[in-house]
């Protein structure tokens, strides 16, 4: 089987791993670094519940190899919190209740530091379409819009 | 889900990319965006033994306006389009496709030419290119190539690009003055293949009467759709409500959708139809007309 010698930089610390072709960055940053904060939902590249950001974008990791980060940044939702301080976003998520059963929360907040890096003061509308690709299914939209307006407020 | 085992090559430069698929054979599938061909490999529908990943290969993400025709590289992604200072002001119709295609995480890893080459009729981007009259530029082992649009989509899922062939470029015609287009679809949620969708693309002369249209359709059969009798009609009309609505028509007849859960093959047809008469409507407001 081929393998290939990749580095990642992954929440800022680099890695240096050897990784099946056909290897998906989910499962090398859940089963290899045993980052399991990013879930894997529909693994068909609707839910979002995968999404991490790939030097700063937010992309569907479950639809990503490996080998193709190769040189590049991730950020997992476990690069969010410092030193024990809850990013605001976390903190929004927590405030307005952005999140009942939790499943596809890792994916929103990815999501939603993107968009807060784009555009400091987005619009309702703006941010319904941010995180269009990023399906709940418990807590519906309404509070998620909520904790992200809280968060880009807390960081103006 | 796992893919099939296969094994990854990442080519620093076109040249070393057609060797290898020259090489390879037909066990390799080129590598863009992945937010088709990945899919398809861990559903396992589709197989492949290697796969040429294109997107290491610098020089293919510009998107630029030169010698008459507006570029766009082969591995420029959706998200590239949406961000583009000349598409937003230029081309809207472009705007409109990328908009709606998948979702906004996909965009950023997606390729326009990765929505051509994949030769997939419920894909957006053919209906536009179809209308707006562009050209595929492919590299292979003989050289480089331009294909018209028209010539490109030749089956379902499948291209005129050769095996050993790589879409490097789309070209489009850069439209003359008084010009405008319009892509509008009709999906069920946000991500979904089209329930139908058209694209239109009018220049409108002195009187106001169109002078050049182009007409595509996603989703409407095995291929995407040149609505050619719709276009022969409106030539040196006016586009008022009878004659965008009467082209309208003959375009949904061209139209040979299959029923699934989107909807039955009249439906459809009769969305082909309505959405055509739009595309057209604002072609027209695009291009100064009324």
């Amino acid at each position: 089987m081929a393998t290939h010698d990749v580095r990642i930089t992954v929440n800022g610390e680099p890695q240096a791993a050897a990784v099946e072709s056909r290897l998906l960055l989910v499962h090398w940053l859940r089963e290899v670094l045993r980052l399991t904060g990013t879930h894997i939902g529909c693994d068909t590249t609707h839910c979002g519940a995968c999404t991490v950001l790939l030097d700063g974008e937010p992309v569907k990791s479950c639809t990503v190899l490996a080998v193709q980060a190769d040189g590049r940044e991730v950020t997992t939702v476990e690069g969010l919190e410092h030193d024990g301080t809850l990013h605001p976003l976390q903190e929004g998520f927590q405030q307005e209740h952005g999140l009942q059963c939790g499943f596809c929360t890792p994916g929103m907040l990815m999501t939603g530091r993107a968009l807060l890096e784009r555009n400091a003061d987005p619009s309702e509308a703006e941010i319904r379409q941010a995180i269009s690709g990023n399906l709940c299914r418990c807590t519906g939209y309404v509070n998620i819009v909520k904790s992200i307006e809280y968060a880009a407020a807390k960081l103006r | 889900m796992i893919p099939s085992a296969f094994d990854y090559h990442a080519p620093g430069t076109l040249e070393e990319a057609v060797a290898l698929l020259e090489r390879l054979g037909d066990d390799a599938k080129v590598l863009s965006g992945g937010q088709s061909l990945l899919p398809l490999l861990k559903l396992r529908l589709g197989d492949a033994g290697h796969l040429v990943d294109i997107g290491r290969i610098p020089g293919l993400t510009d998107i630029t306006e030169a010698d008459g025709y507006l570029r766009i590289g082969g591995t420029a992604r959706e998200a590239d389009l949406e961000r583009s200072d000349l598409i937003r002001e230029k081309y809207p119709i472009l705007l409109d496709t990328a908009a709606v295609i998948a979702d906004p995480l996909v965009r950023n890893r997606a390729t326009v030419g990765g929505n051509l080459a994949h030769g997939d009729p419920a894909n957006d981007h053919p209906a536009t290119m179809l209308a707006l009259g562009a050209e595929v530029v492919a590299r292979g082992p003989d050289g480089e190539r331009t294909i018209p649009i028209t010539g490109f989509f030749t089956g379902l899922f499948a291209t005129a690009l050769a095996p050993a062939e790589i879409l490097t470029e789309i070209r489009i015609p850069v439209p003359p003055p008084r010009s405008g287009g319009a892509y509008v679809k009709l999906e069920r949620k946000v991500g979904d293949f089209a329930t139908a969708a058209a694209a239109a693309q009018v220049t409108l002369g002195e009187q106001g009467e169109i002078v050049r249209v182009g007409i595509g359709l996603t989703n409407a059969g095995p291929t995407p759709i040149k609505a050619t009798a719709a276009e022969r009609y409106l030539q040196r009309r006016q586009p008022d409500a009878e004659a965008v609505a009467a082209a309208a028509q003959l375009a949904a007849d061209a139209t040979s959708p299959s029923a699934d859960r989107r909807g039955s093959v009249e439906y459809k047809r009769d969305m082909a139809r309505v959405l055509t008469g739009r595309a057209i409507t604002r072609a027209v407001q695009r291009a100064g007309g009324q």
